[in-house]
Order: structure tokens, then C-alpha cells, then sequence
């Protein structure tokens, strides 16, 4: 069937922030959804909150609204544009709950609008447990015995019914937000009204557990005339009660013999039938009994999804591209397959090679939070690596996590064997180490369900390592050893740590003994048909396929694996860049190791290489391809942080040097550069002890900001405000001996500002300046900013650009750089300056539609500001509101308040004419909707209640009714507001809690600066947004939800697409 | 244990030997399955075929008893990137290096295999000799002894691999694993024709509620015949197909008379029978993701292949038209001449190992064979 010519535009739905369970890997979709479809002449309307994806770069559609991914908004677009179509199913499920709010409220059947990829009834069918289940029962399939309830009450009743321990997973919600596994009947309740909530449809799924199970995942493809093809097959290693996104995975499935793993296709393609998904992809998973090998089906999803980003990955067939396509009408065997070129879509690719995928976990952050991993997925990012064996790609896999461990067994994180038991993070090296101490692997296997095979595995490389590591010294080894030991996946810091040498002579003993890499291609075909496509892996087999050629080439490194704090913008930063060169004539060489990204999609650069971004890897790459330049200050911080060895190496760097990057690093010399250049910074001191930290913070004056240093997000940072909490916090965070700490002065109740600004070596032109609406002390990545700033002086805005002018020259940036200000009582500070692509440089090119990474690669390579034309600031037309997404939803225990350490998983934009406008959007966007009456909770800090009083009056003038505890009502009435009082939840019930919960409070506003207070709200920040009630943590972002309730009284919201405001310009 | 691959063009490929001791030889050729080893091994068609397999870990589920396409094992040696440690599958009952030792085959791991298969994509099938033991330290020797063993082209493998006695073959296959089918009594009879016939089509014909018996190749037509047969099935197998003569002759003679299915080598054979012409392909098609078009209904079947000859393309098949082709290179793959009421696949619907696609033949000779009349329009859905 050819493709459909009676639809003309179509709407995408991107995913909107990167949450837990819904990251970037939906930009890789909705990226490669726009890009063929306009390809094939359609024109695309894409809808995404989320300014930092490369999708809603304005080149990727015809019309791109960053707007709020509501039902409201999308009409309001789907009006304006008129689509013909609308494509929900590759925006993850923000963007089906949304198709099917607008299939339910009937806007699409108001303005004509065709779903297609999905139709509904299969969105409900897939999505609703019950109906899923009947389903299977009725196509004579299997599901583990379940009951859907809506009440506490009943699911008690199903409780006795199934036995425990019982699986608990709400009906509608990202990632299995919400869900977990009772034991009993306490955990049951627990979970079970938790779960109720937070379901847009208020049911959850009581379910056998099938704790042990072996896990199962097969990622098929349909079209309308029922071609179906599997695209890849996943075993989890983690056996079943793990989220799939907490699991380790490994592709492709590994201990199936062929008739176990046809009967699973079989079912799929059943699967597929009965829910009646007609065009494009989905994954079903399966959970196997290891004794009997009885198979349960445990859920379809009728959309592309993480697990497909990482089989598209994993096997180089692009499923979003080819679903986007078979959605407009063609069939499988009508695509081509872009790398063999001789091969049709429709086919099942062949992997001649082993695929792992590890999770990335950032419990750091979250004091308190439970790490224990189960139905509900905790993990931040992921990492993917590919191997010729399970134990080459698993120790690849490991050192791609940028956590600091070089291999399987390279950090023992010792255990008891009870704690094996409890799948945390720490479990892969919990069981090297219970190898190491001679642990027999049936225990393991015992203990943890893994799989035997991938524990025999396991053993194998330590059996490898006490063989040829154990006692070694680096000149001894043999060549035929290096290549066992490589083979097996050793990186040479792990060779390094064994024989207690520098890893960079380890590398040169390696080669001189001959032992480099190979490259393989990633080919979907086993090598049976030739590979046009440089997707390429390394490994220690002979017969190169890399193809080099002899252009002008460049070597883009990648960020990693997302975590807090290095995210999505980086990619989005690395793409540009790519794209820069390329138009520049270069060839580009992209190296990356997450699968969730656009850069590694073999369509982004001219070469992709999938391997991990340690100095051993890149190197290797570089002794490859031999490149005319390297670039290091796109990918975040982790590309920065073997940028020196790189260069010690000889890898050509291009841009900003790499002494320049370390005297911004380096925080003496830095200091110094500041008292040249005669710019302010909050006092400061670098200690090494407590004593130390304790005389320093009393001479420069609580409250301290207290921090370890060289980290990235502020992993650790603090502040405290007198000496029991200093010591405090340095006996939680700080081992002494390793690096100092940080101890400056906190600048309470500053305004922030962020700049990014491009510099040449001699010109300095700023990008964008933003004000954090948060005040000092809440991370930048955390808190709300707006561009242009909204409530600063011309006059301090004029020293800000200067003091960027200065600094830019003075360190000779070649790039991107990005420098925060605070500004108290009229003095302007200079925080950090960071001498790479910041997070808020897509934020920035939205705002101002200049492509400043563009513009950075651009200089990387030679080109000056005045040979590209960026010479001006670029003039902002309206208000554009960034807010941060927090992810404490995902983690119930912990303080939901916002502090100098950076928590937020992703962003969203808002922009319209005013300020007001675009805050509102922007906390629309976030899902933090801003209430148009009813109550609003104000407790805030003794400091704070002046100004709170100016706030409460507004609100009551908004015709807000006022609740307070009673202190702060004390103060209220004292100046005659009307104000009802409330228990502190120390006073008993009823409390402000129990009011939350019960639906009572419309919004709330808790502000808690001080030693003591800052603990009091946790229990209210956290109950606040377990039940979704919009929190504000500051006053100065409740002044502007003020603002922005006014804004949305005065007028209504309007949309607009960034094509026609940036024409408007 | 030291091991050794010699190709015939001199290129060697060291490994680890495992299996039996010693020196065989065979025609190189891989397989992308990434599944289903154990049904390889013990497919006759692969008798004097040393394989590789494109997947690296081999072996991790070990051997069952249920798992067998016969009741040996055929390839002349094993090739792979990683033999498995340990087995790990609740059906299994042994490991893969004692099977083979048990067999007398040879097997190779830690191999360079992915070099290995592009040098036969590059290169073509050729002949080579796997050792294990002492005669892997002599790789000149070995080299010699692939140049000096039998090639392909024109060699009749079918007698080594045919059953010698006529037999009933009742066993269907586990519902585990395929649909059930509820049949009535007094079924229809067939004939199989064993070229190397694999146990899975044979339950694919039970399961439909078929009475099958199986004979050898040497059978003549007229003695087939004789049996009162309501269809004929022409079987896998390995070798030449065009060396075959006598199961040509026995096709030729049969078409007409009773309607036939043929599968691989089979349809070759009725290719040939039918007067067209076969022809040795680079390096085959052998795996279990090949897409192969059926032209009659538009459908796509992702299908198991085990074949290095094919039927030329442009060869004259009297009357016959061609239903399946493969859409990688336009191979037939399928072809029926309604008259006569025969039709064939290239590739195999049986599966084992490989997906399910293409079952649908099976019932299409069920239905055909239930038809008694054959001058009535035969048709393949």
C-alpha cells in the first residue's frame, strides 16, 4: 500500500519533561517521527513542553508550539493548525493519555482529526489492566491472577483471594509511578491508597507477584496488512519484581532455546491481534517460570518506548522511523532498510553481537529515599553497550556508567548475602564481591534469581581476573593475555589498578605489544549483507570494518548516560554540533554510550561510534580515525573530565583549551583571575578538615554554602547556618583525605542570574541572560528562570554584561560558556563559570531562535563571531519561563524542598506576551497547575512573613481563601486579613496534612529558611506532592504564581508556534 | 584443546576445540539463527556442512531430548564464537561439548566468526577442515586436506541420509509449542519421500491429522504409488539437487497422479522435474529472518532458510508459476503448478528452529490432499 494522500498535516505529541520513566529517549523518536514523515512531504505540527529536545528545534517541523501538553492547549493548536492526523505514539504515555483525553472530550471528532498508529480502542485495551487481562484470557493466553479495585477495601478483599506477596501497579501511570510489592497487610493499604491516587482513573491492579520469574521482552512491528516482524528480543537479568527500566537488560534473549522464543512471538503476534494495533510498534513482555517454563503475559504497550529506543539501538532497525511510516499507510516490505539497502523493514534483524543495558541511578540526591528497586522505577538514564560476548558488553556496559567503577569487580561494594537478596543498585557489585570472597555461584543464583547462565558468566571474568590480574606486574603480561583480558572486557584502568600502574602506560604496553581494537558494524544482519552504515563497536577480533576516510574529520564526545544534572541538553548541544560540522564540510564521528539519545541514532552524524566515554575508549576511537579535532565541551561534564588526559595524549582539542578548562576548575586559580579581573565573589575557603571548616565558616559569617569539590549538580551541596549543622553535614558527606571542601558564603535572599555567551579567543557575544525566579540557594537547575529578566536593573544587567565580556576574554573561551551571578544589595557576584555548553543553552536558542551550540561548534573549528555575524545580544520578544520537574513524586520520604543540590529531572518552557502568561504556562506545563481559587495554605518562616503578608493580601483579593498554622494566622490577622487557623501536624489531628489529603488545599506556600525550620515541612512538602497540590518553596516564586493567577483571570491563554514568533521578530 | 578451521583458500581461523577429537572436512557455511542450534545440528540437510553460527553464544541451553529434527547429528562441524559453560534451560539434559563428543563431532569456539562469515560472504562457500587435537598444529596440512575433499556441486548426498526402510510416523508435535488441531479418524494417507526428512514436518503433517509413511528415496514411483497414497511429500535434504536423478525421474512420474509438496530440497526437485534448471548460490541462505513475499496474497513471511542451491531464475517450469519470492534477492522461492497439483518452497515452513509464519502451507496440502479428485481447479490460497 502506498502512503496515504488524503492527509496532508499531522500532530505529533512529544513527552514533555524528562520524568522518571519518560526521558529523552522520546526526543530519538519524535526526532525520527518528524524527520521522515516531513521527508515524505506531510506537514508536521509537533506539541512539546519540553524546550531542550532537539524535536522542537524549529528546522524539525513546520509548526512547533512549546506549550503545555494539556487538552486544552492541544485544541486550541489543533484548531489554529488544522491537522488532518494526529500521531500519538511516539511521545511516550503523556502523549496517549492525551490522545485519548482529546478522542474522549471529543475535540478530535470536532475538528476532523484522525488518530492514527492507534486507534483507541487499542490505547484502552493495552492501557486499562483489566480489559488486558479478559483479552488475554480470551485469546487463550495466560496472565498472572489479578484483581482491579478502586477501594483500599477491595483490594484487601483481593488480597485474600491471591495470596501475598501481591504486586500493586496503579491503572494510566508513567513507569510504574505508584506501584509496589505487600508482603502483608500493612504495605498493602500503604500502597494500595497511594496507587488509587495517584491513577488518573483511580484503580489499581492487585497481581500474583512473580517475584523470581525469568523476564521477558519482545519488541515487534505490524502493519496494516498484518506483516509483523520482531525486532529484537530482551532478557532482563534481573529477574521479574524489578521495574524493566531498574533491570539490567541484555539483548539478544539469551537462555531461550528456539522453540521457547517462537512460542513468545507467537503470543506477541496474538497479542497484537487482539488489541487490535494495526500500524507501528510495541512491546509485550513476558515473565517465565524457570522450573516449568510456564509463560505469563504481563503488559503490551501500543507505542514506541524505552525499550524500543534501546532495540532501535541495539540492532540498528529504527523502529520509531518505520511505525511513523506505516502509521501514513506503508507496509513493512515498502521500507528499506537504510543499512544493508538491500533489505526490507520487513525482516527480524540478526545480532552477532551481545547488547547490555544498565540502568543509572542517582540515590545520591535523594536522602531518605527507599533505594530498593521494584515495580516502580527509580533510575535516571541508562547506558548501553555492545560486546562480542555478555562479559565483554557487561564490563563495557559498567565503566559507560561514569560512576567511577572501571569493571565488573573494579569496586566491591561488600554485602552480606541477605543483602543480595534486596535488588538495589549496588547488586551487580555486590555479587562481584561475593565472588571475590569465594561465594559459590548456586548460591548467587539462589539468593538473587539470576539466571545461572549470566552467572557463570560473571564468574568467568573473575576467574579471568584472579588468572591474569592477581599479582601481575604490567611488563609480565603477554600479548596472548591482554587479548584474553580484553576480550573479556577489561579496561586498562582495571589492568592499571591490578598491577598499580598509570592506565596511560598500561595503553602503551598494550599497543606496543599490538594488542588495539577492532571496530564491527552494527548491521541488523549478522554480516550477511554488507554494512553501508558506520554504526560502529569496538572489540578485540581481527578483520577491521571501519572504513576510514581520509576527509577532514571531527570527533564529538557525548554526555553519557543521563543524571541529574547532565541530561538531555547536552545531547541536544552534541547534535548541533554535529550538524555544524557537517554543513562545515567535516565528516562527524559522534562517540556515546546512551541509548536514549538523538546523537546515537546512526542518522545524526556521519559516524557513530557506541562506546563508553572513558579516556581508554575515546583514545582508541581517535588512534582510529586519526581526526583533525576533537570536541570535548558539548557533552556536559563528562567529556570535560578526560579532556586532560586526551590532550596529555596528544588528541587534537578543538575549542576552549584545556588549561582554560581547568582554571575555571581550579578554584584557587580561578579566585585569583577574579581579583585580577576586579570582580566580586561571595568570600570563600578551601578546607581539609572539620576544624578547618568550622574557623572558616565563622570568619566568613553563616549561612555557608558548604560543597565537596569537582562535582556536577551539586551533588552534596548544602546550606547550614551554624556549626552543629556544618559538622553535621561534613560527618554525612565528607571523607576527609580525599578532595577539600568547599565553604563560601551564602548570599541569602540574592537574585540569580545564569548567562550563556559564545566566545572566540577575542570576541565575547552574549546568547541570553535569565533570572532565577527562585532566590539564591536553590540550584540553578532547579529553579524557575525567565528570559529576559524580569526584576533586575538595567544597571546591574549592564555590569553583567561586562563582567561576560571580561571573563570570556580573559580565559580565551573558544565556545560556549556560562556564568552565574548573584546579585545583593547592589553588588554583583560572580558564582561559577562553567567554559562548556551549559544546561540552558536549548532553553536559550528557543527563546531567542539563535542556535548557539551551532554557533560554538562553529568557532570550535576556526570560524570567529564576526565570520558567523553573532556580534549583538539577540533582543527577546515576550517572556520565556523555564521551570524545573522534580521527580519526588517517584521517591516518597524524601524532603521535597528545593536546595543548592540540583533534584530536577527535567524542564518545561512557557512563553506568551507577559510574565504572568508565561509563568502560568510553564507551571501548567510541569503539571503544576496554577489554581484559580479555593484555599491556599501559607506557612513561612519568621523571616519571610513580612513580605508573605503583601502575597496572602493578593491571594485574598484573588478571592483565595486563606489557611494558616497559628502563628503565621497570628500575624495575618494581626493586620486584619481573614485567615483560618490549622494544626501543625505536631499538634495532632485534624492537621494541615490530613487537609491535603483529603483534597482540601488548593495550593501551598512553605517557605523554610533556618536550622530548625527547614525540617519542619518535609512531611507537608512530601504528602503535597504525593497528592499533586502545587508547592512553592520561596517567595519569590510565589509572587510570581500570583502574577501568574492574575495573568490567567485578566486573559486567556493563546499558543503560538516558535516558526511564527521567531518570524515575527 | 587446541583447534583449527583451514579454508580451502588458505585462510585459517584458530579456536578452542571441543566435541570430538580429530580432523573433518565439509563445506563452510554460517547460519544467523540466533536460536534453535540444537534443531541444526540434527537437520540432515546440513550432512558434510561444517557450520558457524553468526550468534556468539552457543550451547546455553544445552541439549533435550525433545529439540532433534533426527536422531543424530549431521553437520561434519561446529563452529562458534562462545561455547557456553553452563546450561541453563529446565528441558535440557545435557551440554553441548558432551553431545557432540558423543557424536563424533567436531566443535570449534573462541572463533573470529563474524571475520569468518564475512570472508564467506566475500568469498563464497567453500570447502574446509575443522580440527581438534594434534592435527590442529599443522594448518598447511589442513589447508591441504580441504583442498583435497569433495565439493558440492554435483554430489548426490541424498543415499547417505535416506532411511532405509519404509516406516509410519505417527508422533505429533507438543501443544506447548503449535496450535492443536482436532482431527477426525480415518485421515487421508501420505507418502514422504526421506531426502533427509526433518521429525518437524513430519508432526506438522500428523498434527493436521494425517497418516504418514515415510520411504526411502530409492523407492520408485510405481512403488509408491502402489501404497495408494492421497498426496506425496518431497523432503528436505542436502547435496546438489541436480545430482538427484532419481528422485527427479520419481517426480516426474508421480506429478499428475497425486498432488505434491515439496520442501528445499524438494522443491528443487520438482523444479528440476518440472524441467527447470538449479544452480549453486555465493554463500546461501541460511537463518530464520528471511523475508520471502507470497505473491498470491501480498503477505510477508519472515521465514527459516537452509539452502545453498536455488532454482534459477529464468529457467522454464512448464506451466508452473512462481508464488513466493525472496524479497533480500528476489530468489524464488516458491512455486505451484495448479494442473498438475503440485507446489513447493524453497524455504521451511516446518521451522524448528525459526518462526511461524508460514504454516498456513501445511494446511493448504491438508486441504488439497482431502480432495481426492484431482482434475477439480487446484489452487494455493
Amino acid at each position: 500500500m502506498p502512503k496515504r494522500t488524503d492527509i496532508h498535516t499531522i500532530m505529533i505529541i512529544g513527552s514533555g519533561p524528562i520524568v522518571i520513566g519518560q526521558g529523552s529517549e522520546f526526543d530519538y523518536s519524535g526526532v525520527q517521527a518528524c524527520k521522515v514523515l516531513r521527508r515524505e512531504g506531510y506537514r508536521v505540527v509537533l506539541v512539546n513542553s519540553n524546550p531542550a529536545t532537539i524535536m522542537t528545534d524549529p528546522e524539525f517541523a513546520d509548526a512547533t508550539y512549546v506549550e503545555p501538553l494539556t487538552p486544552e492547549i492541544c485544541e486550541r493548536i489543533i484548531e489554529q493548525e488544522k491537522p488532518d492526523a494526529l500521531l500519538p505514539t511516539v511521545g511516550g504515555q503523556t502523549a496517549l493519555n492525551l490522545a485519548k483525553a482529546l478522542a474522549e472530550n471529543g475535540a478530535l471528532e470536532r475538528h476532523h482529526v484522525e488518530l492514527i498508529g492507534a486507534a483507541r480502542q487499542s490505547i484502552d485495551l493495552a492501557e486499562d489492566r483489566q480489559l488486558f487481562k479478559d483479552a488475554m484470557i480470551e485469546i487463550g493466553l495466560s496472565c498472572p491472577p489479578s484483581e482491579v479495585v478502586s477501594t483500599v477495601e477491595g483490594a484487601l478483599q483481593a488480597a485474600e483471594q491471591i495470596g501475598y506477596p501481591l504486586l500493586i501497579r496503579p491503572s494510566f501511570t508513567l513507569g510504574g509511578s505508584g506501584g509496589g510489592i505487600a508482603f502483608n497487610e500493612a504495605d498493602l493499604r500503604l500502597i494500595a491508597e497511594r496507587g488509587i491516587k495517584l491513577s488518573p482513573v483511580g484503580q489499581v491492579l492487585i497481581e500474583m507477584s512473580v517475584l523470581g520469574w525469568k523476564e521477558y521482552e519482545l519488541e515487534v512491528m505490524r502493519d496494516a496488512s498484518g506483516n509483523f516482524v520482531v525486532v529484537c528480543s530482551i532478557e532482563n537479568l534481573d529477574p521479574m519484581g524489578v521495574h524493566t527500566g531498574d533491570s539490567i537488560t541484555v539483548a539478544p534473549a539469551q537462555t531461550l532455546t528456539d522453540k521457547e522464543l517462537q512460542r513468545l512471538r507467537n503470543m506477541a503476534k496474538s497479542v497484537l491481534d487482539r488489541v487490535g494495533l494495526a500500524t507501528g510498534g510495541a512491546n509485550v513482555q513476558f515473565a517465565i517460570n524457570p522450573d516449568d517454563g510456564q509463560v505469563y503475559v504481563i503488559e503490551m504497550n501500543p507505542r514506541v518506548s524505552r525499550s524500543s529506543a534501546l532495540a532501535s539501538k541495539a540492532t540498528g532497525f529504527p523502529i520509531a522511523k518505520i511505525a511513523a511510516l506505516l502509521a501514513v499507510g506503508y507496509r513493512l516490505d515498502e521500507i528499506d532498510n537504510d543499512i544493508t539497502r538491500v533489505t526490507p523493514a520487513s525482516f527480524e534483524p540478526s545480532l552477532d553481537y551481545v547488547v547490555v543495558k544498565i540502568p543509572r541511578w542517582d540515590f545520591a540526591k535523594f536522602p531518605g529515599a527507599d533505594s530498593t528497586l521494584g515495580p516502580q522505577m527509580k533510575a535516571i538514564g541508562e547506558v548501553m553497550a555492545i560486546g562480542r560476548t555478555f562479559p565483554e558488553a557487561l564490563q563495557k556496559g559498567i565503566r559507560s556508567l561514569d560512576i567511577g567503577i572501571s569493571g565488573f569487580g573494579s569496586r566491591l561494594e561488600d554485602a552480606p548475602p541477605e543483602a543480595l537478596r534486596i535488588p538495589t543498585a549496588q547488586r551487580l557489585f555486590q555479587v562481584a564481591t561475593a565472588l571475590r570472597q569465594g561465594m559459590p555461584a548456586e548460591d548467587i543464583i539462589a539468593i538473587t534469581h539470576f539466571d545461572p547462565w549470566f552467572v557463570r558468566q560473571m564468574v568467568d571474568i573473575a576467574q579471568v581476573q584472579s588468572a591474569l590480574l592477581e599479582g601481575r606486574v604490567l611488563d609480565d603480561l603477554t600479548a596472548a593475555e591482554f587479548l584474553t583480558l580484553k576480550r573479556c572486557g577489561f579496561s586498562d584502568a582495571q589492568i592499571a589498578a591490578a598491577t598499580g600502574e598509570r592506565e596511560l602506560n598500561v595503553r602503551e604496553r598494550r599497543k606496543a605489544l599490538g594488542v588495539v581494537p577492532s571496530y564491527y558494524r552494527v548491521d541488523t544482519c549478522a554480516a550477511e549483507f554488507e554494512a553501508h552504515t558506520p554504526y560502529l563497536y569496538s572489540t578485540y577480533e581481527p578483520d577491521d570494518e571501519t572504513q576510514r576516510t581520509e576527509r577532514p574529520k571531527v570527533v564529538i564526545l557525548g554526555g553519557g548516560p543521563n543524571r541529574i544534572g547532565q541530561g538531555i541538553e547536552f545531547d541536544y548541544c552534541c547534535v548541533h554540533a554535529c550538524f555544524a560540522l557537517r554543513d562545515m564540510g567535516y565528516e562527524t564521528i559522534l562517540v556515546n554510550c546512551n541509548p536514549e539519545t538523538v546523537s546515537t541514532d546512526y542518522d545524526t552524524a556521519d559516524r557513530l561510534y557506541f562506546e563508553p566515554l572513558t579516556a581508554e575508549d575515546v583514545l582508541n576511537i581517535i588512534d582510529n580515525e586519526r581526526p583533525d579535532g576533537v570536541l570535548v565541551q558539548f557533552g556536559g561534564q563528562t567529556p570535560l573530565n578526560i579532556a586532560g588526559t586526551l590532550a596529555e595524549a596528544g588528541a587534537p582539542i578543538w575549542g576552549t583549551s584545556v588549561e582554560t578548562i581547568d582554571l575555571a576548575e581550579d578554584r584557587e586559580r580561578f579566585n585569583a583571575l577574579m581579583r585580577d579581573l576586579d570582580i566580586q565573589q561571595p568570600a570563600g575557603a578551601t578546607v581539609i578538615s572539620r576544624e578547618e571548616a568550622v574557623i572558616a565558616a565563622q570568619t566568613i559569617g553563616y549561612p555557608v554554602l558548604v560543597r565537596p569539590s569537582y562535582v556536577l549538580g551539586g551533588r552534596g551541596m548544602a546550606i547550614v547556618f551554624d556549626d552543629d549543622m556544618l559538622l553535621a553535614w561534613c560527618d554525612q558527606h565528607i571523607q576527609w583525605g580525599g578532595h577539600p571542601v568547599l565553604i563560601d558564603q551564602f548570599l541569602d535572599d540574592a537574585f540569580e542570574i545564569d548567562v550563556d555567551a559564545l566566545g572566540d579567543g577575542e570576541n565575547v557575544t552574549i546568547g541570553g541572560i535569565m533570572q532565577h525566579i527562585e532566590e539564591a540557594g536553590v540550584h540553578s537547575g532547579d529553579s524557575a528562570c525567565v528570559l529576559p529578566p524580569y526584576k533586575i536593573s538595567y544597571y546591574h544587567i549592564e555590569i553583567v554584561r561586562e563582567y561576560t565580556e571580561r571573563i570570556g576574554k580573559a580565559l580565551a573561551v573558544r565556545g560556549c560558556f556560562n556564568i552565574q551571578f548573584a546579585i545583593k544589595d547592589d553588588v554583583v557576584y560572580v558564582l561559577e563559570v562553567n567554559p562548556r555548553a551549559s544546561r540552558t543553552v536549548p532553553f536559550v536558542s528557543k527563546a531567542t531562535g539563535v542556535p548557539l551550540a551551532r554557533y560554538a561548534a562553529q568557532i570550535s573549528a576556526g570560524k570567529t563571531l564576526p565570520e558567523i555575524g553573532f556580534l549583538e545580544e539577540p533582543r527577546v520578544d515576550g517572556f520565556f519561563v523555564k521551570e524545573a520537574v522534580l521527580p519526588f513524586q517517584k521517591f516518597p520520604g524524601v524532603d521535597a524542598r528545593l536546595g543548592p543540590e540540583m533534584r530536577s529531572t527535567g524542564e518545561v518552557m512557557g512563553h506568551a506576551s507577559s510574565f504572568g502568561h508565561a509563568f502560568a504556562k510553564a507551571e501548567m506545563a510541569a503539571n503544576s497547575h496554577l489554581p484559580q481559587g479555593g484555599t491556599v495554605f501559607i506557612s513561612v518562616n519568621n523571616y519571610d512573613k513580612g513580605a508573605a503578608l503583601k502575597i496572602a493580601r493578593d491571594l485574598h483579593q484573588l478571592g483565595f481563601v486563606l489557611l494558616a498554622t497559628a502563628g503565621t494566622a497570628q500575624f495575618f490577622e494581626s493586620v486584619g486579613l481573614p485567615v483560618s487557623v490549622i494544626n501543625k501536624v505536631s499538634e495532632g489531628s485534624p492537621n494541615v496534612v490530613d487537609a491535603i489529603r483529603a483534597g482540601d488545599i488548593d495550593l501551598i506556600i512553605n517557605t523554610p529558611r533556618g536550622g530548625q525550620a527547614h525540617y519542619d515541612g518535609a512531611l507537608i512538602r512530601g504528602t503535597a506532592h504525593l497528592y499533586g497540590v502545587p508547592i512553592l518553596t520561596t517567595l519569590s516564586a510565589a509572587q510570581a504564581t500570583v502574577q501568574g493567577i492574575r495573568a490567567l483571570r485578566q486573559k486567556p491563554l493563546k499558543v503560538r508556534s516558535l516558526q511564527v514568533h521567531h518570524a515575527v521578530d | 584443546m587446541q583447534g583449527l578451521l583451514a579454508l580451502e583458500d588458505g585462510r585459517t581461523f584458530p579456536g578452542t576445540g571441543f566435541g570430538a577429537d580429530g580432523v573433518q572436512t565439509g563445506e563452510l557455511v554460517f547460519n544467523t539463527s540466533m536460536t534453535g542450534y540444537q534443531e541444526i545440528l540434527t537437520d540432515p540437510s546440513y550432512h558434510r556442512q561444517i557450520v558457524t553460527m553468526t550468534v556468539p553464544h552457543v550451547g546455553n541451553t544445552g541439549i533435550n531430548p525433545e529439540d532433534v529434527e533426527s536422531d543424530r547429528v549431521w553437520v561434519a562441524g561446529f563452529v562458534v564464537r562462545s561455547l557456553s559453560p553452563v546450561v541453563s534451560s529446565w528441558r535440557s539434559q545435557r551440554d553441548l561439548d558432551g553431545y557432540l563428543r558423543e557424536q563424533g563431532v567436531i566443535g570449534l569456539s573462541d572463533v573470529a566468526t563474524r571475520a569468518l562469515v564475512r570472508h564467506i560472504r566475500e568469498q563464497g562457500v567453500m570447502r574446509a577442515a575443522i580440527a581438534h587435537g594434534e592435527a590442529a598444529r599443522d594448518p598447511a596440512g589442513l589447508v591441504d586436506i580441504a583442498r583435497k575433499s569433495p565439493d558440492m556441486s554435483g554430489w548426490n548426498l541424498v543415499d547417505e541420509v535416506t532411511c532405509d526402510e519404509p516406516y509410519h510416523w505417527t508422533e505429533t508435535s507438543d501443544p506447548a509449542w503449535y496450535s492443536r488441531y482436532d482431527n477426525e479418524s480415518d485421515q487421508p494417507l501420505i507418502v514422504a519421500y526421506d531426502t533427509g526428512i526433518k521429525r518437524n514436518i513430519l508432526k506438522m503433517l500428523t498434527d493436521r491429522g494425517l497418516r504418514v509413511t515415510v520411504v526411502p528415496a530409492h523407492l520408485s514411483a510405481s512403488e509408491v504409488l502402489a501404497l495408494n497414497p492421497s498426496g506425496v511429500f518431497l523432503s528436505n535434504g542436502p547435496g546438489d539437487p541436480a545430482a538427484v536423478t532419481s528422485m527427479i525421474d520419481n517426480t516426474r512420474h508421480l506429478l499428475g497422479k497425486v498432488p505434491v509438496f515439496g520442501i528445499c530440497l524438494g522443491h528443487q526437485i520438482l523444479a528440476l522435474a518440472l524441467g527447470g534448471t538449479t544452480e549453486k548460490m555465493r554463500f546461501g541462505h541460511r537463518g530464520g529472518n528471511q523475508p520471502v513475499k507470497n505473491l498470491l496474497t501480498g503477505i510477508i513471511e519472515i521465514s527459516a532458510h537452509n539452502h545453498g542451491f536455488t532454482v534459477t531464475p529464468d529457467s522454464e517450469l512448464s506451466g508452473a508459476e512462481v508464488t513466493h519470492i525472496n524479497l533480500n534477492d528476489n530468489t524464488i522461492e516458491g512455486l505451484r503448478h495448479t494442473e498438475l497439483g503440485a507446489f513447493s518452497v524453497q524455504y521451511h515452513p516446518e521451522a524448528s528452529p525459526g518462526p511461524h509464519d508460514s504454516l498456513y502451507l501445511f494446511d493448504e496440502f491438508v486441504e488439497r490432499v482431502k480432495k481426492t479428485v484431482l482434475s477439480t481447479e487446484y489452487r494455493v490460497k
